[in-house]
């Protein structure tokens, strides 16, 4: 019983830190840029806002345009729960493994993409080739990191992955996990939209990739869309984090390990932040045809990090 | 004794149906016989075939008791049970759905002659596994191919429809003489020889005749499997053909391939050495490589299912080469592992293209083209076609909670295995085997994205597309069959896949995997290690997919909706040519991969003769380069020409030197007799 209110909890907890983190990137960002910035709860208030206003669809639009936020709004919830963001082994280990993880958000995506091209402008269109392009050329690189994880752990499920890292602590500085990881932080960057692949703060429609397939979107739809994205980059974070560092999560569920795994998460995904806004400080946007050479770099240390995991054992 | 009598059922109703069919000609009636034996007989045959498996049961059957004709054998075994619940499947909602798509036919093609073959297709897909000796399993083979070549030849009168059939004519007999060698070489040259006496005989095989025979196997079952680069006939005659043929082409012709591979290098030759299976891996993930990459550049609906029938053999090979590889090392429950990935892969990938050609069958019902450039919005106009569509799209993108999700998993899991292989050299090939199999299902999903929401969604752009209409009931029925089974193959792979270990149990010295997969809601490799449960996952969404609108309701969310024009800059007035279009969705990705595209650029600017800023007209023209069409088959078939030319001399039109040539024969003919 316990553990199925671990699970509703870590979800709750994960929906109230995502607009936080997406926000806390942002004050980041703006400080480094030498700007004030808005505050780090401001998510919070647009996603009130777009709540409290009436949505406009467009008479393009099928069903399918008001069922997608739903959709992915669900889906993401769903891996929240698989997630070990704050204890492991979950109830729902058994549920889905880390390929449910990448094929549920691939999914989410798919749906995203549709709902672009569904009011039938060119820039939603624009939006879902774009996204699905990066996608696909990311998945093998999503594969692979995987595949170095399970490799060493027996299982792709994510408790087991997490148990055997925090039993084999010397296994964290061996070049197939230090390579995995590189290949992985990459490949979240390309995923959840960020700078070089994607600029989230950009106002040019010709730009945008992401931003473009929810330009059609408003009012609680867009909401809706908006925090899934949270969601999707706090999982992405988590999963870096948790999966290559499990240090922190709670292994047995008394309410002391809880408090230092909740502490542990906050400071992780804090520290990632930090990063990501560092880099998108420092790098330009890449041109959409230099991505793939960028994913590609990223797959070339998947294979490398499987491959030393194979020789190394 | 309840097998014997679907059995019974089964073939008379198929083989009524193929006789009805001719007798009655034409009109309703005609369409109605036919459908009715085809569904009584695909229906027995689904029983039939889930009895056998469920119950174990065997049954053999002699010709002597059926046919005054000695040497036939048939048998049914664990693996033609399962290959019989696909045909059952994929054909019971062919031929439904048959009936009211052949409506269109009436009057202008011959329903008589498309009626019984879709009969004799489906008795000939029945006897061909469950045959038991060479000679009944060739002249099956035959008997499909050659109906199936009767099929896609319905609407004859177009010449691309001639061609096609030409190609695939010419590819299946290649395979068949591929296959006659092949069992000549197995059996001894005595064709008669039943399966259990080839079994025996294999290891008393040398190896190189062994490795002889799996190379014409691969070959002759490749050829109709459609793997890379013997798939060129698919993308040719799977569009050509009446939809509830390309659907029962694509779903389980395509399967007897995949059936011939597993029943000759697992069953009957027990395995190989490990070469065998890293070239039908490495063949499966070029094949399924491929296949997605040049259905990504169609914009021809039933083309671009016809490349991803490729693409998904090859996910298929890659689950049986993965499981050839294990099982010559002895691991045998990673080997049955990679098996079962295949297997119900194979029976995923039938129920969801059958569908999705089901549903593309629709769309052309309904707006009379396959160009996707000229449809849109059809999801208003026939909103369960769109729907089937959109779970079969699901489905084959291998997203959870659907079939193709479950499969791909397992075939996942089973490269996984990997590192349990002792040579480093061969283990390194499964990463990259997952490498190429993860980027396969992305682009997958992108080309599905691009097919329904260029074909379904935003505005029409035609005006076929306008006015098209919803199918008739019995079309929607079809699709609604194989979309229900995508969700509960999807749902349920807990009750598939100890069925499928008890399937493998014994082949090729397989162990009875069934007690390793718990009849729990989980889905879990053997040993427990990896486990995961998609019906669980789908509840899971669901309750959160409900709570959602209650959750607003609570925070007292707005609720109102209000509808407007799509954003246009500022332009008002929004028309179908500011949409995005098939082509220029693949875009990036044909930028991507250009050096496999080679595209070819044409641009014609027609400028205004007072100046040059001024346009009239720009015509642009691209097309990728057919790699196998141009280096590999132009190549052959000039050779071919260049011997029929050479051959032509003998024929001088000369009495005289036709009479040397009898008597040179003779001589020749004695002489030989003599030694």
């Amino acid at each position: 019983m316990t553990g199925y209110l671990l699970e509703i909890g870590q979800a709750a907890l994960a929906l109230l830190l995502a607009p936080g983190l997406v926000g806390f990137i942002r004050v980041v960002k703006a400080r480094l840029q030498g700007r004030r910035g808005a505050p780090p709860w401001q998510p919070y208030y647009d996603l009130r806002k777009l709540f409290g206003k009436e949505a406009v669809v467009s008479r393009n639009a099928s069903w399918l345009f008001r069922f997608a936020p739903y959709l992915i709004f669900a889906t993401t919830v769903v891996v929240t729960m698989l997630v070990p963001l704050v204890a492991a082994p979950l109830p729902f280990d058994a549920v889905g493994d880390l390929l449910t993880v990448v094929y549920l958000m691939l999914l989410g995506t798919f749906f995203l993409a549709l709902a672009g091209l569904d009011p039938g402008t060119a820039f939603g269109g624009m939006g879902a080739s774009r996204e699905m392009t990066v996608a696909a050329i990311a998945e093998p690189t999503i594969a692979l990191a995987i595949f170095g994880l399970a490799v060493g752990a027996g299982s792709t499920n994510l408790g087991q992955i997490v148990a055997q890292t925090l039993s084999h602590p010397g296994a964290v500085i061996n070049p197939g996990h230090l390579l995995g990881f590189a290949a992985l932080f990459i490949v979240t960057l390309a995923e959840t939209g960020r700078l070089p692949v994607d600029n989230p703060a950009t106002h040019l429609e010709l730009t945008m990739i992401h931003e473009a397939m929810t330009l059609e979107y408003s009012g609680r739809y867009l909401a809706l869309i908006e925090w899934a994205a949270g969601l999707k980059l706090l999982i992405f974070f988590s999963l870096l984090s948790n999966l290559f560092l499990p240090w922190g999560v709670a292994t047995a569920l008394t309410p002391g390990a809880l408090a230092i795994a909740v502490i542990a998460l906050i400071a992780k995904l804090a520290l990632l932040g930090l990063a990501v806004a560092l880099i998108e400080t420092r790098i330009a946007k890449l041109r959409l045809f230099r991505v793939p050479e960028l994913l590609g770099v990223s797959f070339v240390l998947a294979l490398l990090s499987v491959t030393s995991s194979f020789l190394l054992r | 004794m309840i097998v014997k009598a679907l059995f019974l059922v089964m073939i008379t109703a198929w083989i009524a149906g193929a006789i009805a069919s001719l007798v009655t000609g034409r009109g309703v009636i005609a369409r109605s016989v036919t459908a009715l034996g085809a569904c009584v007989g695909s229906a027995a045959c689904l029983l039939l075939g889930v009895t056998a498996l469920v119950t174990g049961q065997s049954l053999t059957l002699n010709s002597t008791r059926l046919l005054p004709v000695s040497g036939l054998m048939l048998r049914l075994d664990g693996l033609g049970a399962f290959f019989l619940v696909i045909i059952g499947l994929v054909g019971l909602a062919s031929a439904i759905y048959g009936y009211g798509y052949s409506a269109n036919y009436e009057g202008r093609y011959s329903l008589r002659m498309a009626g019984a073959m879709l009969n004799l297709l489906l008795l000939a897909l029945g006897l061909q596994v469950m045959a038991y000796n060479a000679l009944t399993f060739l002249i099956a083979w035959e008997a499909m191919s050659l109906s199936a070549y009767w099929l896609v030849l319905t609407e004859h009168d177009k010449t691309e429809t001639v061609r096609a059939a030409v190609w695939y004519i010419a590819m299946t007999h290649a395979g068949f003489a591929a296959l006659m060698a092949m069992f000549l070489l197995m059996a001894g040259g005595d064709l008669t020889t039943s399966f259990e006496g080839m079994r025996s005989n294999a290891a008393a095989l040398s190896s190189t005749l062994r490795n002889v025979i799996f190379v014409l196997g691969l070959f002759g079952f490749g050829s109709k499997a459609g793997i890379v680069p013997l798939h060129v006939w698919l993308p040719m005659a799977h569009p050509v053909a009446p939809s509830h043929v390309s659907a029962l082409m694509s779903g389980v012709v395509i399967k007897m391939g995949i059936y011939g591979l597993a029943r000759v290098t697992l069953d009957l030759l027990g395995g190989g050495p490990v070469w065998w299976g890293v070239v039908v891996l490495g063949v499966g993930a070029i094949s399924a490589l491929l296949g997605v990459l040049y259905a990504l550049m169609e914009h021809d609906l039933k083309r671009l299912l016809a490349y991803h029938s490729v693409e998904n053999i090859g996910i298929i090979l890659i689950g049986i080469g993965a499981g050839l590889v294990f099982h010559s090392y002895g691991l045998t429950s990673l080997a049955a592992l990679g098996f079962i990935g295949g297997l119900y892969h194979t029976l995923n990938h039938a129920c969801f293209k059958g569908l999705l050609f089901l549903g593309a069958g629709s769309v052309l019902h309904g707006t009379h083209t396959r160009n996707m450039e000229e449809m849109g919005g059809l999801i208003k106009r026939m909103p369960v076609t769109a729907l089937c569509f959109l779970i079969g799209a699901i489905a084959i993108s291998g997203l959870p909670p659907l079939n193709g999700f479950a499969s791909e998993w397992l075939v996942f899991q089973s490269l996984l295995g990997g590192f349990n292989i002792p040579r480093p050299e061969v283990a390194v090939i499964m990463p990259v085997a997952v490498g190429m199999l993860a980027l396969t299902s992305g682009l997958a999903a992108a080309c599905f994205v691009k097919a329904f929401g260029i074909t379904f969604l935003a505005i029409p752009r035609s005006r076929e597309a306008e006015q098209a209409s919803e199918a008739p009931f019995s079309m929607r029925a079809g699709m609604a069959i194989l979309a229900l089974a995508c969700v509960a193959l999807g749902l349920a792979p807990f009750i598939v896949v100890p069925a499928l270990g008890r399937v493998l149990a014994g082949l090729g010295g397989l162990p009875d995997t069934h007690p390793a997969f718990t009849l729990k809601l989980s889905l879990a490799t053997p040993g427990g290690a990896s486990r995961v449960s998609p019906a669980l996952l789908a509840l899971g969404t669901l309750i959160i997919l409900g709570l959602i609108p209650l959750a607003l309701r609570a925070l007292r969310a707005n609720r109102r909706l209000r509808f407007g024009d799509s954003w246009g800059c500022g332009r008002i007035g929004q028309t179908p040519r500011m949409e995005y279009t098939a082509t220029s969705f693949a875009e990036p990705l044909r930028r991507v991969f250009a050096e496999l595209y080679r595209p070819t650029k044409e641009l014609t600017i027609d400028f205004h003769p007072e100046s040059k800023y001024f346009v009239q007209s720009i015509e642009y023209k691209s097309e990728i380069t057919p790699w196998f069409e141009k280096y590999v088959y132009e190549p052959c078939l000039w050779l071919v020409r260049l011997l029929a030319v050479n051959v032509r001399r003998l024929q001088s039109g000369s009495l005289h030197l036709y009479l040397v040539y009898v008597a040179i024969a003779l001589v020749i003919l004695l002489l030989s007799a003599r030694w």
